[in-house]
């Protein structure tokens, strides 16, 4: 009986809950090592933790969802700066998709990794849970120190990933993903968040946020204000805002799994989440609407948004294709932030979400293309649909989804997102978006497409077999596609989830 | 007993000298050199402890009273300063006897263990004393001693090392001297304290201002300040692998110690910094070296060397926190010495273990170890995450706290000037781990086997304590913050 109270007493705590988040990813790590020389028990420990993450991770969602914001605060790292964790919706959502997305890249990985023969694996694995575990303190981040710590964690845990191959393509992949990344954030967040530290007198993140007050007073002029959003902006170089984009195309010399966390689960999610989070928390909507310091990153938003659209037309890898893909919807969020409209950040938050879930389904299509027929060119994939019906349906779905058509997620988010334009009168803007959805169409839907067509020069004989990827990778990449239809239906609730960020 | 541990501290190792000499045998003489550093870092454990809990301590040599005696004072700048010093020494003399096997004659290793206790007794004496002319004597003690310990390595370059640090040691020897003496002339006392209480550093007479510049450049020369560290390259690179850990670790910061204790327990900042502007020249010196140091590390393929030139550079952070001359500078620059103390002593353990296996500190010939060394490896690649400043190494606190005080001083240029130049450190740091793990494997590389444990076992115990005081800071910043208000409130050392 006593038990029993103590146990439900723990489950509904909100600080144990928070610390079970943390511990658990560590845990795995854990579990990982020791298990490392049986590669089946190591990977049970992994799906158990990961499932069971999610869960502690789902029942907080309910307590924050409710409107509460639970907090956990570890002490002080050093006089004035603490290692704190506050969940907000923003934070929650995030949590949630980076922790269900470990169970499904987990499975993926599993068939990816032994039907490739990877070397290594239990190295893979470890530093898949550090990753884990620095995307989870990010989301739960309570103030911009904790947030950086969590964020140069993740940088150095996923260096190994992207290396993984030891050869000297991946070294010099590598070497440009951690040049860009470590060096934008020592050079200009550290010096970001210093500086927010000294006008605001602290680095807690607050509705409507803390800078207002200096500016108020006269602290940080206009000007001054700008240079500190462009410090951020730059500094969080994981939300791949050209120029500093590319790191992105660089690490796609890691086997694929890896590109999926990076592209969906964590890595690239982390960085435009600390732009929402900043630009919310930090700066604050307000400030930024009557100061209009935040118009400049709009446009480049817009700019990096066309470009790499455009240059992910010119590229025949599948994989390169979908990395500038990326670097064009993560301009999506940083311009729904960059606006700074309650629609507009609410569409950012969502595409997060919506992102996440359409990109990790076309790398694991294309992880799975590789693994089936080793093929990486699209030039090479006519006809390989009859081979492959599921990868290339789920590709179709996906693709619809990051395009932002109905039924998939992708509609509401780039919704918002357009609304948030008009809202703020910016028409360029919402015209930049609608040619970026036809730009859209024009790279990714013809590689289902052509897929799916009669191959050149042959008959229907070699098209009759059904050659999928091993089960490990077909049903994820499945079950993600179908998270995408889903959540088209869930729109009006991720819509009220996050509403309440937007109110200071 | 407990009493008299502040001259136990200085005795213990003075004694061990020559009765390793004594003995003669290199076994019987390793044992008791062991015991002694073991013992000396003991003391100087408790005597942090003390200080913590109920202030400096001063004690009296012989029972007389300064001015007339010699004082010992023990607060918590020289305790925390002797404390890494004592630990590092005794950690590195643990780790040696595979390294100096394989560098120095074995008929030589009784000496080298005398010389060595020698060494660790002048560095601590300048940090226990409270009478300057005991800094000069002490500050010989251990540089005539590095320079026979330097002497030692393997390379017929050595020797000319050892030489040119002579030359210039003994340049800055004879300016510290000189500057005592006209202190000297000038107040008629030796203690630090009762100097500082008989000079008026507003309306003092000009001597005064060439004895501050006398001491000031001699040691800069020791400190190896830009552009007076010509000296440093050469004896890093080519002491035996065992004198470069314990040197590089600790002998410059006792220098930056007894710096700090001349400016700030005698002289006042008010002069130095106020009425002379010493800060603004050493910030510029401190920063030009920074950079020109950290390009060059990034061009040397002798790992050892390039480690050599990173010391310059970070001797220049503490400089730069030192020059600020306020509480949240200080503590940075103090917090620094500790940390840099761990993370380049660690490195050059590391690099200590490498040369071991492969028999060379050419980065060509490190290539591929990697494969073949994996834990010596990983313990560069944590030891280099610490130097570049990455979260949860201590290398982060320091860069932090160097960064918020900087801001809060308003020295924007400082600021931007101190990050852009630690991606330099990420440059250097880097080039080692991608030949560790990247490259073709090299000849020498190909059949190495891990260091031998006793090696790597105290070696992951300073690349450890990188990790544990980048997390567990309260301790070493408490320490530091309270050395900082030491030097700043009351001018007694």
């Amino acid at each position: 009986m006593i038990a029993e109270t103590t146990i439900t007493g723990w489950l509904t705590d909100p600080e144990s809950l928070i610390a079970a988040g943390l511990l658990l990813p560590l845990l795995a790590l854990i579990a990982i090592q020791l298990f490392g020389r049986w590669p089946n028990l190591r990977e049970a420990a992994t799906l158990t933790v990961s499932t069971v993450l999610f869960a502690v991770v789902g029942r907080l969602s309910q307590i924050v969802f409710a409107g509460n914001r639970p907090s956990l605060t570890l002490g002080e790292f050093l006089p004035g700066f603490e290692i704190g964790f506050e969940i907000e919706p923003l934070g929650m959502l995030f949590a949630l998709v980076a922790s269900g997305l470990w169970i499904l890249t987990t499975i993926y990985a599993i068939g990816y990794m032994r039907g490739h023969h990877e070397q290594h694996q239990t190295r893979f694995f470890s530093c898949f849970a550090i990753a884990i575990f620095a995307a989870v303190a990010a989301a739960f981040s309570a103030n911009l120190f904790t947030l950086f710590v969590a964020y140069e964690v993740m940088t150095i845990s996923t260096y190994p990933l992207v290396a993984h191959h030891g050869t000297e393509k991946a070294r010099d992949g590598a070497r440009v993903y951690l040049g860009i990344l470590l060096s934008t954030s020592i050079a200009f967040l550290m010096l970001a968040i210093v500086w927010t530290w000294f006008i605001a007198g602290t680095l807690q993140f607050r509705a409507g946020g803390i800078l207002s007050d200096a500016f108020a007073a006269g602290d940080i002029s206009r000007w001054q204000l700008g240079l500190l959003l462009a410090l951020f902006a730059f500094g969080i170089a994981k939300a791949a805002l050209m120029p500093f984009h590319r790191w992105l195309p660089a690490a796609m010399v890691a086997p694929t799994p890896v590109s999926a966390l990076l592209h969906a689960v964590a890595v690239v999610k982390v960085g435009v989440f600390s732009v929402l989070k900043v630009v919310v928390y930090v700066f604050g909507l307000d400030l930024l609407q009557t100061s209009g310091v935040n118009l400049w990153l709009a446009y480049l938003a817009g700019f990096s948004i066309l470009t790499a659209s455009l240059v992910a037309m010119t590229k025949d890898n599948l994989k390169a294709r979908l990395a500038y893909s990326t670097i064009s919807q993560l301009g999506y969020i940083t311009l729904g932030a960059a606006i700074a409209t309650p629609s507009s950040v609410v569409g950012g938050g969502m595409h997060i979400v919506m992102h996440a879930v359409g990109k990790i389904t076309l790398f694991f299509c294309a992880g799975a293309i590789y693994v089936a027929a080793h093929k990486t060119d699209i030039s090479q994939m006519r006809g390989l649909g009859r081979r492959m019906p599921f990868t290339f349906a789920a590709f179709l779905i996906a693709t619809v989804s990051i395009i932002g058509l109905p039924p998939c997620g992708g509609a509401w988010s780039k919704w918002f997102l357009a609304v948030g334009t008009v809202e703020s009168h910016q028409f360029i803007l919402t015209a930049i978006l609608m040619i970026s959805s036809l730009l859209n169409i024009a790279y990714l839907m013809p590689i289902p497409m052509r897929a799916f067509q009669t191959p050149e020069g042959d008959g229907d004989t070699s098209g009759s077999t059904i050659q999928e990827a091993p089960l490990f990778c077909v049903v994820p990449l499945c079950i993600t596609a179908l998270g995408s239809i889903a959540l088209f239906f869930a729109g009006q609730w991720i819509y009220e989830v996050l509403l309440p960020i937007t109110i200071p | 007993m407990s009493d008299h541990l502040p001259i136990l501290l200085i005795v213990l190792p003075l004694i061990a000298a020559p009765l390793c000499v004594l003995v003669g045998n290199r076994k019987v003489a390793y044992v008791v050199a062991l015991a002694a550093a073991w013992c000396t870092f003991a003391i100087a454990l408790t005597l942090i402890t003390q200080v913590t809990r109920s202030g400096p301590i001063h004690y009296n040599i012989g029972d007389w009273a300064p001015p007339y005696g010699i004082e010992y004072v023990v607060d918590s700048f020289s305790g925390f300063v002797m404390l890494f010093v004592a630990g590092i020494g005794a950690l590195v003399l643990s780790y040696a006897p595979p390294s100096i096997k394989a560098e120095i004659p074995q008929s030589k290793h009784y000496l080298f263990y005398a010389t060595y206790m020698l060494c660790m007794t002048g560095l601590l004496g300048i940090c226990a004393t409270g009478d300057l002319f005991n800094v000069f004597v002490f500050l010989e003690i251990s540089s005539l001693s590095s320079y026979a310990l330097i002497s030692l390595g393997r390379s017929r370059r050595a020797p000319l090392a050892a030489l040119q640090y002579l030359i210039l040691g003994s340049i800055g020897a004879t300016f510290i001297l000189i500057g005592i003496g006209l202190l000297y002339q000038m107040t008629g006392t030796l203690n630090m304290a009762d100097i500082a209480s008989r000079l008026d550093t507003h309306h003092g007479p000009r001597t005064m201002l060439v004895s501050f510049a006398f001491l000031t450049v001699g040691l800069c020369i020791k400190m190896a300040v830009f552009p007076l560290h010509r000296w440093l390259p050469g004896a890093y690179t080519y002491a035996p692998s065992v004198v470069t850990c314990f040197i590089a670790a600790t002998s410059t910061k006792v220098s930056v110690y007894a710096f700090a204790r001349v400016v700030f327990g005698i002289f006042t900042p008010d002069f130095a910094f106020e009425q002379l502007s010493l800060n603004t020249g050493l910030m510029i010196l401190a920063l030009i070296g920074i950079f020109g140091t950290s390009i060059t590390a990034i061009f040397q393929d002798n790992v050892k060397r390039m480690l050599a030139f990173s010391s310059v550079a970070q001797i220049g952070y503490m400089l730069l926190g030192i020059s600020m001359a306020n509480q949240s500078g200080l503590t940075a620059g103090i917090i620094h010495m500790f940390n840099h103390a761990l993370i380049k002593g660690g490195l050059f353990m590391v690099a200590g273990c490498f040369a071991l296996r492969l028999g060379s500190v050419n980065l060509s010939d490190w290539q591929g170890a990697g494969r073949t060394m994996p834990w010596t490896s990983f313990a560069w690649v944590v030891g280099g995450l610490g130097l570049i400043g990455v979260p949860l190494t201590a290398g982060f606190v320091s860069k932090w706290l160097l960064l918020t005080a900087a801001v809060q001083s308003e020295l924007w240029p400082v600021a931007v000037l101190m990050l852009l130049s630690s991606l330099l450190a990420l440059v250097y740091i880097w080039r080692v781990v991608e030949s560790l793990y990247f490259a073709e494997t090299s000849q020498r590389a190909a059949d190495a086997v891990d260091a031998p444990l006793q090696m790597l076992v105290p070696t992951y115990i300073l690349i450890g304590a990188i990790l544990v005081f980048g997390v567990w800071t309260t301790y070493p910043f408490d320490l530091a913050s309270e050395a900082a208000s030491t030097l700043l409130g009351a001018p007694t050392p």
